[in-house]
Formats: C-alpha cells, sequence, structure tokens
C-alpha cells in the first residue's frame, strides 16, 4: 500500500543514496548480488559499494558495451548483475548486447540509468535521453521503470533482485522531491492513483510526478477536476486502470519527461485505441527534439515540462 | 600427448570433420569455412582439455566453452553430438524451423552451449562475465573463449580483453582462429589487423601462436596457459579457412557456401568419404 507523503513536493533525499544504500543492504544479505559500473561510480554513488563490499562491486571502466555483455555473462552462472551508467549510455550505447546477450538469452540484467531527460543537467545534450523508455520497451519482456521518489525507487530496486530479465529503471541521481510515505509499497505493472478527479486523468511517471500533482491542484482551483495516475511501471502497463480510469474523463493527458515516441504517451494511446476508447487525448512530452545543456529547471522550462506547461496543455484539449 | 591420448583426439577431428561436411551439405548451404578452421581445437579441448559431463551438461563443476563467432555453430554442434551431449540425428535438423541447432549458437536451446553468441563481438564480454563469476565463487574451472580474427574488427572484443587482462583474469583462456579471410575478403583486405600477437601482448596477454591444425601443439599450448597464472592468456591458432579439404581451403569466397553444383557435392562427398576411412582405421 502507498500513501502521499504530507509534505510531498518538498526536497527528498538523492536517489543515488537511496539506492545505493539499498543495493549495500540487499548485499550484505545475498553474496549473489553484484554492482557493476563503467567508471561513473563517483557520480552515481556506487564506489560506496566498492568500499564496502569490495568483492561484489566490478569496475568496468568507461566500456558499457562490455558491462551489459559481462552482466549477462555473470548472470548465466547464477548472480544478480546490477549496472549503473548514464541513461543514454545505458540504452542506446549498448543496446544490442542489453538485447542479446541480456534478453534473448535470458540472462538477467538489472539496469540502472541515471539523470533521464532534463535532469540531465550541465552534461547537456550528448548525455540527454528522451528515447530510453521507447528503447527498453522494444525488448520483450522487459520491465521499465521511471521512478517518482526515494521511497518508490528503493521499493523498486529490491523487487528488481527478486525476478530474472532485464529490468531498466530511470532517475535522477540527485535531487528528488517526496511523494510517498516511508515504507509505502507498490506493485510492478500497477499503476497508483494518487489523486482522484473527474474531469480529466493525467497519466504521468517519475520525477514529473510532482509537477504533475501541482497542475492538477491548480486546475482544481479553476474548476476542473484532475485525477493523476503515477504509470510508475511503464512497461508491463496498467492497461486495467487506465482503461478504468479513462472511462468517463472528458480528457486523457500523459506527461513525461521523455520523447512522444515510444514513451508511456505512446504506451497509453496504444492501449486506449485498441480498447476502443474514443477521448480527446494527448501525449505531454519533448517532440523531435535534442537536449541541450542548462539547469535541470532551465531544461525542464526549455522543454516545456513544467506544471505550468502541463495545465495549458489540459486547458487546450478542453477548449 | 600420450599416444593413445593423440589418436582418439585425431579421431575425434576426423568425426568431427565429417559430421560438419555432412550436415551442411545435408543442409545445402552454412559457414564451412570457420567451422572447419577449428576442427582441430575443439577435437582437443573436448578430447581432452576439457572438463565436462555430456550427460549433465549444466554441471557446475564444467569448464565452459564460448564459441563467440556463434556461426561456427556446425564445429561445435559436430563435437557435442560425437562426445554425447545428444543425439548425432540432431545435426542433420541444423536451422530447420524449431531446431535446437540454430544458425548460431544459443544457450539455450542446445545442450553443452554456454552462452548465445551470433552478434560479433559479443560473446567475448559474456565470457568474461562468465570467468569472472566463476572466479568470484572460488572455481578453478576455465572459460574457453573462440573469438574469430574477423569478429576482432568489433570494438567490443577489445573492451573484454582489456578487462581480463586489467583483471589478470587468467583462467578464461582466449583462442584466436586466425584462418585469415572473412566475409568480404581476407582479413587484410578488409582491415588490416598488424600483428595480432603482438596486439595481444600489448594488451597484457602471455600469446602463443600455435598452427591451430596441428592437435599436438594446440594441446601444448593450452597446459603452457593453464600453468600461467599471472597473465591473462591467449593463443593465436594459425589456421586455414576450410581446413582439412582441398575444395574448401582453395575456395576463394569460403565463409559461408551452397551445396547447389556438382563440385562442391563431388568434393564433399569425396572428403566425407577419406574421412570415414580415417575413421575406420582410428577405430580399427
Amino acid at each position: 500500500m502507498f500513501k502521499l507523503a504530507e509534505d510531498w513536493g518538498t526536497a527528498g533525499r538523492p536517489y543515488r543514496d537511496a539506492i545505493v544504500d539499498t543495493l549495500i543492504d540487499m548485499m550484505k544479505d545475498n553474496k549473489s548480488i553484484v554492482m557493476l559500473e563503467a567508471d561513473l561510480g563517483g557520480a552515481s554513488g556506487t564506489l560506496k559499494i566498492q568500499r564496502e563490499l569490495p568483492e561484489q562491486f566490478f569496475e568496468c571502466g568507461i566500456s558499457e558495451a562490455n558491462m551489459m555483455g559481462m552482466a549477462a555473462g555473470m548472470s548465466s552462472e547464477g548472480l544478480i548483475p546490477f549496472t549503473h551508467t548514464f541513461g543514454p549510455f545505458a540504452s542506446r550505447r549498448c543496446f544490442d548486447q542489453v538485447y542479446l546477450s541480456g534478453a534473448y538469452a535470458h540472462n538477467t540484467i538489472n539496469i540502472w540509468g541515471s539523470d533521464p531527460g532534463f535532469t540531465v543537467g550541465a552534461n547537456g545534450g550528448t548525455h540527454t535521453t528522451w528515447e530510453d523508455v521507447a528503447l527498453m520497451r522494444t525488448i520483450p519482456g522487459s520491465v521499465v521503470v521511471d521512478g517518482a521518489d526515494p521511497v518508490q525507487t528503493e521499493w523498486v530496486v529490491r523487487e528488481f533482485a527478486k525476478t530474472e530479465g532485464v529490468h531498466y529503471l530511470r532517475t535522477g541521481r540527485k535531487s528528488s522531491y517526496k511523494i510517498y510515505e516511508e515504507g509505502s509499497t507498490f506493485e510492478l505493472g500497477k499503476g497508483n492513483v494518487v489523486r482522484q478527479g473527474s474531469d480529466v486523468l493525467i497519466v504521468t511517471a517519475g520525477q514529473l510526478l510532482r509537477d504533475a500533482l501541482e497542475a492538477a491542484e491548480s486546475l482544481e482551483k479553476q474548476g476542473i477536476s484532475t485525477e493523476v495516475i503515477d504509470m510508475f511501471c511503464i512497461k508491463p502497463l496498467d492497461a486495467k486502470l487506465l482503461l478504468s480510469e479513462s472511462a468517463g474523463k472528458k480528457a486523457v493527458v500523459t506527461f513525461e519527461n521523455h520523447g512522444v515516441i515510444g514513451g508511456l504517451g505512446d504506451a497509453c494511446a496504444s492501449c486506449l485505441m485498441e480498447a476502443g476508447v474514443s477521448v480527446p487525448f494527448k501525449r505531454h512530452g519533448v517532440t523531435e527534439s535534442f537536449g541541450q545543456v542548462g539547469t535541470a529547471d532551465w531544461l525542464q522550462a526549455e522543454f516545456k515540462l513544467t506544471a505550468a506547461d502541463l495545465e495549458e496543455t489540459v486547458k487546450a484539449l478542453l477548449a | 600427448m600420450e599416444e593413445k591420448e593423440l589418436k582418439n583426439v585425431k579421431l575425434l577431428a576426423a568425426k568431427v570433420r565429417r559430421d560438419v561436411l555432412s550436415m551442411l551439405q545435408h543442409r545445402g548451404y552454412g559457414h564451412v569455412g570457420g567451422s572447419l578452421s577449428l576442427v582441430e581445437a575443439y577435437a582437443v579441448l573436448y578430447g581432452k582439455q576439457l572438463r565436462y559431463d555430456a550427460s549433465n551438461p549444466h554441471w557446475d563443476e564444467r569448464d565452459r566453452v564460448v564459441l563467440s563467432k556463434g556461426h561456427a555453430g556446425p564445429v561445435m554442434y559436430s563435437t557435442l553430438a560425437e562426445c554425447g551431449f545428444f543425439p548425432k540425428e540432431w545435426l542433420n535438423t541444423l536451422n530447420d524451423g524449431g531446431t535446437r541447432l540454430p544458425s548460431h549458437t544459443d544457450r539455450l536451446k542446445t545442450p553443452g552451449v554456454d552462452a548465445t553468441t551470433g552478434s560479433l563481438g559479443q560473446g567475448t564480454s559474456e565470457a568474461v562475465g562468465i570467468a569472472q563469476a566463476l572466479a568470484v565463487k572460488g572455481s578453478k574451472n576455465y572459460t574457453y573463449l573462440f573469438v574469430g580474427d574477423g569478429e576482432l574488427n568489433e570494438g567490443q572484443c577489445w573492451e573484454a580483453f582489456q578487462y581480463l587482462a586489467a583483471k589478470k583474469l587468467s583462467r578464461c583462456i582466449v583462442l584466436i582462429d586466425d584462418n585469415k579471410k572473412q566475409l568480404d575478403g581476407t582479413t587484410d583486405e578488409v582491415m588490416y589487423n598488424f600483428d595480432l600477437a603482438k596486439k595481444m601482448e600489448s594488451f597484457g596477454f602471455k600469446t602463443q601462436v600455435v598452427n591451430g591444425q596441428d592437435v599436438e601443439a594446440i594441446d601444448a599450448a593450452i597446459d603452457v596457459a593453464k600453468q600461467n597464472a599471472e597473465t591473462a592468456n591467449c593463443i593465436v591458432l594459425d589456421t586455414i579457412k576450410g581446413a582439412g579439404v582441398p575444395y574448401f581451403e582453395q575456395a576463394v569466397s569460403n565463409h559461408s557456401m551452397k551445396w547447389n553444383n556438382d563440385e562442391i557435392n563431388k568434393a564433399t562427398d569425396e572428403a566425407i568419404a577419406k574421412l570415414d576411412e580415417e575413421i575406420e582405421r582410428g577405430e580399427a
């Protein structure tokens, strides 16, 4: 069961602290869990694992393809590998290795692709991924998650270690916002209705959940009753929830820190269309753009991914 | 190698070569050149060096074999069949719909195959992961990694070699099939590969170059590699693409061939007959 924290939207602990501390906690109990890093341990915080559990940490250097292949080989020997690099390098750069050495060969690779979308900040356009969800969704059997906050992310990391397969988690590294109360639990493949409403449905995932909730509050004040689903598990998609919550709504808007092609919006659109649902619908995300440099806040505004931008989209759709 | 061992390894090599020819002729096409070049190395491994239990392919105490040049599946399948991993009748199912012997080796389909390969370069990292996992578990088992010389065009190979050498994973023995040809031409024509042995040495490998069609030389090199726990180990197998059959050795383009004319069928029939005689003598 999950519950929104009373102080949701305020600053949370860094995602990387939540992930690394959770991994260390798990790795102490289960020596089969190993961490592979591609020379970004200083950035991700996984060097703490190297310090505390050196026999379970493998520095692969700047060679993501080899890291993913190694993870696959280690999995075939019964280990449970987690890997980290920045989102674009964890997806675009070594897609074939994840696809074939990993998924096709039925090997497990748990992948943390960090700093997705605008959270890339000062690393800029070369390090930006607006397409990692799209790529990872195409892999048969994959699980794709965009972590809304550290509480949920910690839960996801623990869950990933329990099952076999290619699992992809995208989250920022540093700043986060509190959303859920400590101790909240979730279910992979199940979305969370975090706010009820009757006019409009917003479906979102990841850090944008805070912005979606803020937009919903603002819309409510303007007389538009807005429901928000945290579809943190983008694949498998909770089609049942999407369909039940779309019923009777005047509009459905998806909101993602990702390109509109192949992401959460496309997943929801396919689901609705194939179920014969006819409702005004908009994918609010990034369209035909590469990334660029700036602070995360500046990039969020530049790519029109703020709460205010979402409000505009909702109102335009209802107009 | 003792005389009896030598005889057995040579006999296995003859059987594997015959089976490779027979299965490809039956199928009517396939990767003949790079399968034949590895016959002797496979015979040495499965005839002498390798620790395995054909009745228990996932035996934890086995040595692992990764054929990163996965298109050479026929040499692996023939060897595994001859060593009892599965019935020899399977060999003629190569590439049939639903077969357990796909064009490129697949750990989920074939007993005795430890890694899924085919997208060149990927098997190298899988082997490194396997070797690293075995080291973590304190296992003394070896991981044998077969890599093609053409495959070395792939950057991933060098990422994997870099890791092996840096971490001194000496129990992962890299065997490079230096048969000097790839699909579009000779390796020198396609992407001149300089001096392979020097490249591997510069990466930090103890590197031996041996005649890859000489079972005793291969066996001795593996013995030497097993004695070296200080660095990563590489054996460059100086081989002939299409080895053992003049027709295939001399074919200009022998990476993958079609059995669609009398000449290739006659050459194959003659080679199989000759190998059958050799096998009969060996079994006498």
